[in-house]
């Protein structure tokens, strides 16, 4: 494997050598040698801007712990509520089709509940060659630890080189609780995934909380692990006939066992998902006060849409959490977004860049959100909204008369 | 009941505006300042609102540079009792798996707690990950999403809150909970408490202290996952660029809308 190697005796200058590293890692030691602290997050910066030969990557001894023909197929964890296999699980199982199609290997499933068997069934119209279904009533709703224990078993049998999971509120729980129990890598929220050489999984998302991408492989260990965001990926066609083969698991009663007991689960007052509506106005940082987004929200229902907003308005209360748009957000893919005053950070758009249609209006023409916008509108909103609020209620009084 | 808490919490930056320099794809980041990671506020806030219940104490636990010492600092400015530092060179180029190995390994050697807190996420690795991946190394149960802890006969009296279901729980101790934000208000540190905490020792622990002495299972040999490359993101062909004036805009972009039918 490679790794990080600092050469202080190339470095003529040690100190402004340290402020190289955006993360304060790089530290003087007792005898004023630089030395790597733990801030490092690999990102090499001192490798392409210190001195030549200053800090390189190294490699190591590969210390390869696994042997590749050992681990084939492309597996997708199918998460399924009430007999029906979430969307996320849809698109999971094309974008495994598509990669399987690179690397020549199998594509299979896992779906566990207690009825999981008529959403197993359904899955065979999607192009997995093998469904492995897990059947018990201790499976109804979602334990971190029994869950955890029926997708190692499926592991241990099956082998797959990859293995794919929702980025869901449950995914998240139950992809890292496998990750560390059969003690490989996990790559979470990826909003791409390509197929390299020799079967290495290229896992990409946003990094370091900022606008940078970073393509992350597990180049050492097998399973590779990732999961993916809800409405990244698109969904395959739903076939004439159904292909794949349906088997029936059993883990062992010990491994049902749980230390969380459920008392009772209550449905929420009903609430509206952004991820579900066709037509999103978002607000960001150019609005500037809480009154303001009454002229937001207008403008939404008048074009039969819901408004939503970047982090920092969700933080600042203006809308509840769960209209918030990006990484820390929700994901959504309408058929139109108009965002307003949102200068467009990856955590931002990679929770919207999907949506069919994007208009953007911001003062600023170097915003960041004008990279992902289809119409670039420069202007301030302040003026541009009460004008589009005043167009169309004038079109609807012309229509309603 | 006492109860013995650990909050696990993280140095983040404080500011989010990294980019890449796309001349050149090398990293930006303008000053090197640092905070708390905002979601752990909420954890320990829990935690302290949890102590003042039913008694016990409160440790906080991170892992990081020497000078994350600066988080266990506002922890204890904050009210908590006790801090950890886990620092060591051989724990840089931490992934997800190592980094939650080395909190266990830190855990493992505090001894006996009762239940661990983390908050819903970083703000710097935005994985949420980690938690998860702490209650299974040490084999422990777990929840997320949580909007409600509180103690009832021995076992957490746990609330979480996923898609369309609240969840009404009971879980046994010792046990990992990562709160959801907006489980309570933080309270803001006191000056009089970061006065009066200026003389607690925040204790640090080295890969020596640990159980597992093995190098190999920390830092950068013992993550299985490896960043490649890092790169700006896509920049996508601007279709049309648009500087009328507000009414013009507006007519435009109607027209679009009806194009779409949406209009």
């Amino acid at each position: 494997m490679e790794r990080l190697v600092i050469h202080s005796e190339k470095i003529a200058d040690r100190r402004a050598f340290l402020s190289i590293c955006p993360f304060g890692a790089l530290e003087l030691d007792e005898k004023g040698e630089v030395v790597i602290n733990a801030a490092c997050r690999m990102c090499r910066i001192c490798v392409k801007n210190g001195p030549p030969g200053a800090a390189v990557m190294e490699n190591a001894a590969d210390a390869k712990a696994f042997n590749a023909a050992d681990w084939n197929g492309i597996a997708v964890y199918a998460e399924q509520e009430a007999g029906k296999p979430h969307p996320v699980s849809l698109e999971l199982l094309g974008k495994a089709s598509e990669l399987a199609a690179v690397s020549g290997e199998r594509v299979i499933v896992l779906i566990c509940g207690e009825n999981a068997g008529d959403a197993a069934e359904s899955l065979r119209y999607y192009g997995a060659d093998e469904i492995y279904v897990y059947e018990r009533a201790e499976l109804k709703y979602f334990r971190a630890e029994p869950y955890a224990a029926v997708f190692e078993h499926f592991i241990k049998g099956t082998k797959p080189s990859s293995v794919l999971v929702g980025a869901t509120p449950y995914g998240r729980q139950l992809a890292p609780r496998v990750a560390a129990r059969i003690n490989t890598g996990l790559t979470a929220d990826c909003t791409a995934l390509e197929m390299g050489e020799k079967g290495d999984l290229v896992q990409i998302r946003p990094a370091f909380g900022g606008n940078i991408m970073a393509e992350i492989t597990t180049p050492r260990a097998r399973p590779q692990m990732a999961t993916v965001r809800y409405k990244v990926m698109n969904a395959p066609k739903r076939r004439e006939t159904p292909v794949g083969v349906i088997k029936q698991r059993r883990v062992s009663d010990n491994a049902l066992v749980s230390g969380v007991e459920i008392i009772e689960v209550k449905p929420k007052p009903a609430e509206m998902y952004i991820e579900d509506v066709d037509v999103i106005v978002a607000a960001g940082r150019g609005v500037k006060k809480q009154a303001d987004m009454n002229m937001i929200k207008e403008l939404a229902a008048l074009l039969g849409g819901q408004a939503a907003c970047s982090r920092p308005l969700a933080e600042a209360g203006f809308l509840s959490a769960n209209r918030q748009i990006g990484l820390s957000g929700r994901t959504v893919r309408p058929k139109f977004i108009l965002t307003c005053g949102i200068s467009g950070s990856v955590q931002f758009t990679a929770g919207m860049s999907k949506a069919d249609v994007i208009a953007a209006i911001n003062t600023d023409s170097k915003a960041p959100i004008f990279r992902v916008a289809h119409y670039a509108i420069i202007g301030d909103l302040y003026q541009i909204v009460p004008e589009m609020i005043h167009k169309l209620r004038e079109r609807k009084k012309a229509v309603t008369r | 009941m006492n109860i013995n808490i650990i909050v696990c919490v993280k140095q983040v930056p404080a500011s989010s505006k990294t980019q890449v320099d796309p001349e050149t794809g090398l990293l930006m980041r303008s000053g090197a300042e640092s905070r708390m990671n905002p979601y752990d506020l909420f954890a320990i806030e829990t935690a302290l609102q949890l102590k003042q219940r039913y008694g016990g104490q409160v440790t906080a636990l991170t892992m990081g540079p020497p000078q994350a010492e600066a988080v266990i600092r506002e922890a204890f400015a904050l009210g908590a009792d006790d801090g950890v530092l886990a620092t060591d060179r051989r724990f840089a180029g931490a992934d997800v798996l190592a980094t939650s190995y080395t909190l266990s390994q830190a855990i493992n050697r505090l001894g006996a707690f009762d239940l661990i807190l983390c908050g819903k996420q970083t703000t710097d690795g935005d994985t949420a990950q980690v938690g998860s991946e702490l209650a299974e190394r040490l084999g422990i149960p777990s929840a997320a999403n949580v909007s409600s802890v509180r103690m009832e006969n021995g076992r957490a009296a746990v609330t979480y809150e996923i898609n369309e279901y609240v969840f009404d729980t009971r879980i046994t101790l010792p046990c990992l909970i990562c709160v959801d934000k907006d489980i309570c208000t933080p309270r803001l540190p006191s000056y009089v408490r970061r006065q009066a905490s200026a003389g607690l020792r925040v204790h640090t622990l080295t890969l020596d202290d640990m159980p597992d002495k093995d190098p190999s299972h920390y830092g950068l040999d013992g993550s299985p996952t490896q960043v490649k490359r890092i790169f700006p993101p896509e920049i996508e062909v601007i279709h049309e660029v648009w500087r009328e004036s507000p009414s013009e805009t507006a007519g435009r972009l109607t027209s679009v809308l009806a194009d779409l039918g949406i209009v």
